[in-house]
């Protein structure tokens, strides 16, 4: 997956910090701060190289230039690039991790994966997800569904 | 066990250069691929720094593969205290509560590397226990230790498997494997000897002992 130019994508800005689950239909660049979960089923999901991520993310397509702390479950692609800091699981159907990357997790390739495409990441992240105490920022021009979790 | 001084000594090879890549044959390496080529699905853990090539390696035979790069964790400044004679050392609890954190009899292999010649004495033997606890009966854990003519310069490197019995090494310092730490060199902590080795991994059911040109023995141990 080539890294896209950001203007084609849904945009979190280096001040954002979301806490609470991120959910959505179009490509994500995510260079701020989200705490929770991520999904964007059929969607890529780039976190830029300021993004700090604590969060399962599941996506279509997955770039990690910055920091992530959860699981990865991309249907297509996952990429870390030689900034990415992640520590987390990463099932995929092809995984690309650059010299100089630091991965700390399990690698699972699942060759089919649209049969599972959808499925729940990990309840972790979600279940440690809090309510939104930050300003929305410039993703409130996002078509995104930003639900703070309860807890629940 | 010898442990070494603090005194420098000449370092060893100047193709050691950070970032250079040496390439050498692995004997024990050869053996343990026939495992990695089976058409089961194994369960393997990497000790070393994260490496593409491993992980492309094991995955494009269908295999799961972990990544955990336990030196760099032990580089973790707020586990250093003081044992019982006032020495300074690593706190091993601590370090288990929070690396090696996986079920019992999980994984089919170990790629430890050259891990113990490097971490520090206090963490050696904890992390071998856990390890042994965590590889399934008939599981295999590959290491290597330098030998005693290595000297304490002897530069810590990582492997990538590249082939049936091939290693691609690359030297690693402090700091590459974590963003924003200074690099600084890991230090050849002391030499195993055989009886050392042995000892190590007593509670193993077998243990089997390459000799390699490189001051460097290599061991394939079997739980």
């Amino acid at each position: 997956m080539e890294t896209p130019k950001t203007t084609e994508f849904a945009h979190i800005g280096k001040s954002v910090i979301i806490k609470g689950e991120l959910s959505g239909s179009e490509d994500l660049y995510v260079d701020g701060q989200v705490e929770g979960s991520i999904e964007l089923s059929g969607n890529r999901l780039i976190i830029g190289p300021h993004g700090q991520v604590r969060a399962n993310v599941n996506a279509k397509g997955v770039i990690v230039q910055g920091k992530l702390d959860g699981n990865i479950r991309a249907s297509e692609r996952a990429e870390l690039t030689k900034s990415a800091i992640a520590v987390g699981d990463i099932i995929t159907q092809r995984v690309a991790i650059e010299e100089g990357a630091y991965f700390k997790g399990k690698v699972d390739i699942q060759k089919d994966m649209t049969k599972t495409d959808g499925a729940k990441p990990a309840p972790a992240a979600a279940a440690s997800a809090v309510a939104s105490s930050a300003a929305a920022g410039s993703a409130a021009t996002v078509a995104m569904k930003i639900n703070p979790s309860d807890g629940k | 066990m010898r442990f070494f001084g603090s005194t420098d000594s000449t370092a060893q090879g100047s193709a050691a250069a950070q970032g250079a890549k040496l390439t050498r044959r692995s004997s024990s390496l050869a053996q343990l691929i026939k495992s990695l080529d089976s058409e089961e699905t194994l369960c393997i853990l990497d000790l070393g720094s994260t490496s593409p090539a491993n992980i492309r390696y094991c995955t494009e035979r269908g295999h799961k593969i972990y990544s955990d790069d336990l030196l760099i964790s032990s580089t973790d400044p707020s586990l250093a205290i003081k044992d019982e004679a006032g020495k300074p050392a690593l706190d091993s609890k601590r370090f288990l509560e929070e690396n090696l954190v996986y079920p019992g009899a999980q994984f089919d292999i170990v790629l430890c590397w050259n891990l113990a010649d490097y971490l520090d004495e206090s963490l050696v033997k904890p992390v071998i226990g856990r390890l042994w606890s965590l590889l399934k009966p008939g599981g295999m854990l590959l290491a290597f230790f330098h030998t005693q003519e290595a000297g304490p310069d002897a530069p810590c490197y990582r492997y990538h498997i590249v082939g049936g019995d091939t290693l691609e090494m690359q030297h690693i310092a402090r700091g590459d494997g974590k963003k924003g730490s200074p690099a600084s060199k890991f230090r050849l902590q002391r030499v195993f000897n055989n009886r050392n080795i042995e000892n190590l991994f007593r509670d193993f059911a077998s243990i089997k002992f390459f000799l390699a040109r490189d001051n460097v023995r290599e061991v394939l141990v079997v739980r």
